[in-house]
């Protein structure tokens, strides 16, 4: 029976996993994550990769929205810009993802910087309407730039190769997993230790209160545009990997509805955590694929049902998203918190 | 000159339907701070539960259009009572995502009710062609402008004339001190819930006469935040003008240049405004800075 937890060193205190029960679930996780390819088919790598990538997007956004307070209904508009640079410098100039995924995320953050300029003068759901503008114009660009963007057309990407591996072709799903994990456990530390800093913290109190913040020091013009500029960093990550892990990029993935999708990860996740994100982020992916499956399911028992499979997906999401802000705000990570402390005290919780 | 009067009317139209949207937005977000993301969704399940009761229960459209404003005051309050109501008080990207998650859900209806595929609207609004300073414009055009414009005054006689009207002003100026005069703040909510699901009801029939029922009704919720930040965010002529000028800019930059330019000319404006003059032309001026 634990009474608390007590650092005997400073070196015990800045440990990410502090306790032998965060210890022993992390070598679980890794242990499932390094063994599932192995014994997984085709489907589910997808499914991972999905995943993954959706979680670096995830985390990317919960640094702005969780984390800074700063809604953004851009999310697309950020990851198309990230999946479309990275895809033009492929096919255009021929470049290896080695190059192109940084560029993206480079050229991703600035974009986010500049569209973060109103956050200045704005914030709350003036902020969230003009995100919305800068998700509509970004569209609009990538669509009506034929020159550079191909316009509605697909920009069909070349198989990308790795340190002399190619990625592409059978057996893409596999080698990519392992691509996908690399990218997202450097996103996740990072975000993990960001929020340990100077930094992250000053992003923390924006978010409390702004003028506190600016009281105590901080200078809001510089963390908020970095805010949106590390934000759309990973933002850009995430759509660069899409780009390559697709070889196709089209307007159509990008669009309000991903953006929306991306929010109802980190409400549905938890706001301000970053394994909130990654539990936001499996969700929302598996949710369409869960009910498709059922619907097939249930194709004979239920006559019809096959055919309003895309309604139910749409009408479950909505559905999920209300009932997960009216009865847990805090989201998944939440709900494993307060598991996790049941069983802490178990039988003697208080 | 024949398409300049040919592009202003139907400039005029699209304008009329986003200021009868617009005012449902205002409503809501002046009366309980709630921005509304549902609103497309307002105007889409306001034309079909028309479209249903008009053309396939084959009702005399004056009973179907009277049933279906009842619906749509019934979906108000239950949206109201449901779905906004535990969330009072949550943060600001609570209540944006509830909105968009009732977007979802009401879309997912309509689809699996009435299919994805758009349908033609049976046509109780004359479609004739008239002549106008020499051009062609489609009479149910010029019905819909007037209607709009029926209704716009019908609401604001309401809210300048009637203890409702009086009541609903007062809870937007300032909840405690209307709550002190013996003011139910709750059923002013429910109300603007439900007046708002019932000027998106006509908004969608006149648009579903102009452009048949489907989907692409619902797109058309977007366009409404433009002229609404354009009018000022609590202002209800506000809104009347932002969305007439909004219509008329999206007909006259298609129309003239062209480039599919009229869809993000709006949100062009919308981000100028926010920079400029981030409540509007008619808004109170009590936006936070920071």
């Amino acid at each position: 029976m634990e009474s608390g937890i007590f650092f005997e060193s400073y070196r015990q205190d800045l440990t990410l996993r502090r306790t032998p029960a965060q210890k022993i679930r992390l070598a679980l996780v890794l242990a499932f994550v390094l063994v599932f390819p192995f014994f997984a088919d085709n489907y589910y790598l997808t499914l991972a990769n999905q995943i993954g990538i959706a979680a670096i997007g995830a985390i990317g956004l919960n640094i702005l929205t969780g984390f800074t307070g700063q809604i953004s209904l851009g999310q697309g508009g950020f990851m198309a810009v990230g999946a479309y640079t990275a895809g033009l410098l492929a096919t255009r100039w021929g470049l290896p993802i080695l190059v192109t995924i940084p560029l993206a995320c480079l050229t991703t953050a600035a974009v986010g910087a500049v569209f973060g300029i109103p956050s200045l003068r704005l914030k709350g759901l003036y902020l969230a309407i003009a995100t919305l503008a800068a998700q509509e114009i970004i569209l609009w660009v990538v669509t009506h730039w034929e020159a550079v963007t191909g316009g509605t057309d697909a920009l069909v990407v070349p198989p990308a190769t790795l340190f002399g591996l190619k990625l592409g072709g059978r057996g893409a799903d596999f080698r990519w997993y392992w691509v996908i994990l690399a990218f997202a456990i450097f996103t996740t530390l990072f975000a993990a230790n960001l929020f340990r800093s100077r930094v992250g913290r000053a992003l923390v109190a924006i978010r409390d209160h702004d003028i506190a913040a600016e009281v105590m020091g901080v200078n809001l013009f510089r963390y908020k545009l970095l805010a949106f500029a590390t934000s759309s960093f990973f933002v850009g990550l995430a759509g660069a990997l899409t780009a390559h892990y697709r070889t196709i990029v089209t307007w159509e993935r990008f669009t309000i509805e991903t953006s929306i999708s991306y929010l109802a990860m980190i409400i549905i996740g938890g706001l301000g955590s970053v394994s909130g994100s990654i539990y936001g982020a499996a969700f929302i992916t598996l949710l369409p694929a869960v009910l498709n499956n059922l619907g097939r399911a249930f194709r004979d028992v239920i006559p019809g049902i096959a055919g309003l499979i895309p309604q139910i997906q749409l009408g479950v999401f909505g559905g999920v998203i209300i009932l997960f802000l009216i009865k847990e705000p805090e989201g998944i990570a939440k709900l494993w918190k307060d598991v996790k402390d049941y069983f802490r005290l178990w039988p003697f919780s208080y | 000159m024949d398409l300049f009067i040919q592009l202003t009317v139907s400039g005029l139209t699209n304008g009329a339907v986003y200021a009868l949207a617009a005012l449902g937005f205002v409503l809501i977000y002046k009366s309980s701070d709630v921005i509304n993301f549902a609103q497309g969704e307002l105007l889409l399940v306001g034309a079909y539960v028309t479209f249903f009761f008009v053309a396939q229960a084959g009702l005399a459209w004056p009973v179907g259009v009277l049933l279906a404003l009842a619906v749509a005051v019934v979906l108000g309050v239950a949206v109201e009572r449901t779905v906004l109501r535990p969330l009072i008080g949550e943060p600001i990207i609570s209540v944006i995502m509830v909105t968009i998650g009732l977007a979802s859900v009401l879309r997912a209806l309509v689809t699996a009710i009435w299919g994805p595929v758009p349908r033609s609207f049976p046509a109780f609004i004359p479609r004739d062609e008239v002549l106008i300073l020499g051009a062609v414009v489609s009479a149910d055009r010029l019905w819909a402008i007037a209607l709009s414009i029926l209704m716009l005054a019908l609401f604001s006689l309401f809210f300048r004339l009637s203890n409702e009207g009086i009541a609903m002003r007062a809870v937007a100026d300032d909840q405690q001190a209307a709550m002190s005069m013996g003011i139910s703040i709750r059923r002013i909510f429910a109300l603007a819930w439900s007046i708002a699901a019932v000027t998106a009801t006509i908004g969608g029939m006149l648009l579903a006469n102009i452009i048949g029922v489907g989907g692409n009704i619902a797109g058309l919720g977007l366009r409404v935040f433009p002229a609404v930040i354009l009018g000022g965010l609590d202002s209800i002529p506000g809104a009347v003008i932002g969305g007439v000028v909004i219509g008329l800019l999206e007909a006259w930059t298609g129309g003239y240049i062209g480039q599919g330019l009229n869809q993000i000319v709006p949100f062009i404006v919308l981000t100028l405004v926010l920079m400029v003059r981030p409540y509007g032309l008619f808004g109170q001026e009590i936006i936070e800075r920071v």
